[in-house]
């Protein structure tokens, strides 16, 4: 599936969820399922400072795709970490640098993509598309 | 559910802050974020409409009428800042934009006179980060050493602690009348004469005190005082330095600029006199007229009844906070002002605060601009519930239920 698929696929899944309590309970639970992040990788350069939440990410490529592993020690954070990685990881740099990400506004989660929410967030998406043009570049 | 026995009548009180009928997600809000900044009365609101819809102009010096009626207005904040604090003369206030902006002038003026090589300023372990940079940065500048009064389990802080750490070295004494992540009051009149048998000046940052507990700073007899007032119900924007005259007289001018001169050349210039020397350029002079109302509007309702008030508030909402399984409070100080400073076992601070968002409810999470405290007790940040006098048992309630089912949804 391209990344547009998956976020597509993600707003229909929370199309269910009317309530907001519903909604959060099932990111909750997206962040107790996200798999542990490999310790040797929740160090010091791959943490993004948030000023309340922590968030770690790692990238690496593998077989012409990106994958991303990614942490936070909040677990609202964490579950759209997972939302995050499921729709961006596994693609190709191209596509993951030339794609916007529109399924948090649509699911009404923006809220958690703000500056002023300081949880870490916005600065990893921003690290995602910057590994990608990186990897880009390089290749 | 026991009734509140103090003689305020909050639901008057209610009526006059717009603010507290808004929905916040179409819930009824809930304000508990006081300590970061206290919401504003309609008469304040008000003043700053009429002082700008009907008689605006720059003030000092204008001959003209709008100008010297928006002078006397702002001065007349000054008188009355002085009377509220039990100042000596209006010399002695310097408006600044808050009290951040007065330790800073502080900092810089008061060092330039007074820190020399060698010398030693003390603070707290339970300041704010802008009663611990701006020393950090003048002790840089002058060759001066930062020491630091550790803080104890409960909040507190050993006052023979103090004796032990103050030495003829110490040039000043800089701590918080109440602390805004813990809500420990500190003995400041105690903690002041400590330092000035050591001959050591002392600054009071009362920016979580001045809207709780009535100030005299002659009884108190500390050198300098700073609050901010967005804090006690007024604009933002606006804050006060109180000095002891002799002390301001000695300072140089922190900026230079229009307002703060009596005689400009190229050559040479002198500077105004007190309050003004500290005064460069024009201030916020609409949020400090309004200043000067939310100061009357506070001791119209009276600090001593505010205090009683809030402090039944504080031991409710503790005893109900400490029956909820698995939740922290921060700071047990017996000394206490208005803040619940709390973990909840497995939480995040910052997922608690989404989910009470949600609810209506505003607290704030974090670190609270006092990262050594979380230091100190090897956590990330707290929730924290600050409570104002328009706050009610019933909200408190609302906040346990709040929290109650955080705890459910994110446990």
């Amino acid at each position: 599936m391209s990344i547009n698929e998956i976020q597509d696929s993600i707003i229909e899944d929370f199309s269910m969820y009317e309530d907001w309590a519903d909604k959060y309970e099932f990111i909750i639970e997206l962040g107790k399922e996200l798999p542990a992040m490999n310790e040797l990788y929740k160090i010091e350069e791959n943490l993004i400072k948030g000023c309340q939440s922590r968030v770690w990410l790692h990238a690496h490529e593998e077989e012409g795709v990106l994958k991303f592993q990614a942490d936070s020690d909040a677990i609202i954070t964490k579950g759209i970490i997972g939302l995050l990685i499921k729709v961006f990881s596994g693609h190709t740099a191209q596509e993951i640098a030339n794609t916007d990400i529109y399924f948090l506004k649509e699911i009404g989660l923006q809220e958690h993509l703000s500056p002023t929410r300081a949880n870490g967030l916005v600065s990893m998406v921003k690290q995602i598309k910057n590994y990608a043009i990186a990897f880009n570049l390089k290749s | 559910m026991g009734a509140i026995t103090t003689g305020l009548n909050v639901q008057a009180i209610r009526e006059d802050f717009p603010i507290l009928k808004t929905l916040v997600h179409n819930k009824p809000l809930v304000y508990f974020d006081n300590a970061a900044s206290t919401q504003k009365p309609k008469i304040v609101l008000d003043t700053e409409y009429h002082y700008y819809s009907s008689q605006y102009a720059n003030i000092h010096r204008g001959v003209h009428y709008l100008s010297q009626i928006g002078t006397e207005l702002y001065e007349k904040t000054r008188h009355i800042v002085k009377d509220f604090i039990g100042a000596n003369s209006e010399r002695e206030i310097i408006f600044t934009k808050g009290t951040t902006n007065s330790i800073n002038l502080l900092a810089y003026s008061w060092s330039s006179a007074f820190l020399k090589p060698g010398d030693e300023i003390l603070i707290t372990g339970m300041e704010h980060h802008s009663n611990i940079v701006p020393w950090q940065l003048a002790c840089q500048r002058h060759g001066a050493t930062l020491k630091v009064v550790p803080l104890q389990e409960d909040g507190s802080i050993n006052i023979d602690e103090v004796k032990n750490m103050i030495s003829e070295k110490t040039r000043l004494f800089s701590f918080t009348y109440v602390s805004n992540a813990l809500g420990t009051i500190n003995p400041v009149k105690e903690m002041t004469a400590i330092a000035h048998q050591a001959g050591a000046h002392v600054l009071i940052d009362a920016a979580q005190a001045i809207q709780h507990i009535a100030i005299n700073v002659q009884e108190l007899n500390c050198d300098f005082l700073a609050f901010s007032g967005h804090k006690i119900y007024g604009p933002t924007g606006t804050g006060i330095l109180y000095g002891k005259e002799a002390l301001l007289d000695a300072m140089p001018p922190f900026e230079g600029g229009g307002d703060m001169i009596k005689d400009v050349k190229f050559e040479q210039t002198s500077f105004n006199e007190l309050p003004f020397k500290f005064e460069a350029g024009t201030p916020n002079i609409a949020g400090t007229i309004a200043l000067g109302t939310a100061i009357e509007y506070v001791e119209k309702i009276g600090l001593d009844n505010i205090f009683a008030y809030e402090e039944e508030l504080l031991k409710y909402g503790t005893e109900q906070l400490q029956q909820i399984n698995g939740l922290t409070i921060y700071g047990n100080s017996i000394h206490k002002s208005s803040v619940l400073s709390f973990l909840l076992d497995g939480a995040h601070p910052y997922d608690v605060g989404v989910i009470l968002d949600h609810l209506g409810i505003a607290i704030r999470t974090g670190h609270h601009c006092t990262q050594p405290i979380m230091d100190y007790f090897c956590i990330p940040g707290t929730c924290r519930a600050s409570i104002a006098f328009y706050n009610t048992k019933e909200e408190i309630d609302l906040l346990v239920t709040g929290i109650q089912r955080a705890s459910k949804m994110l446990l």
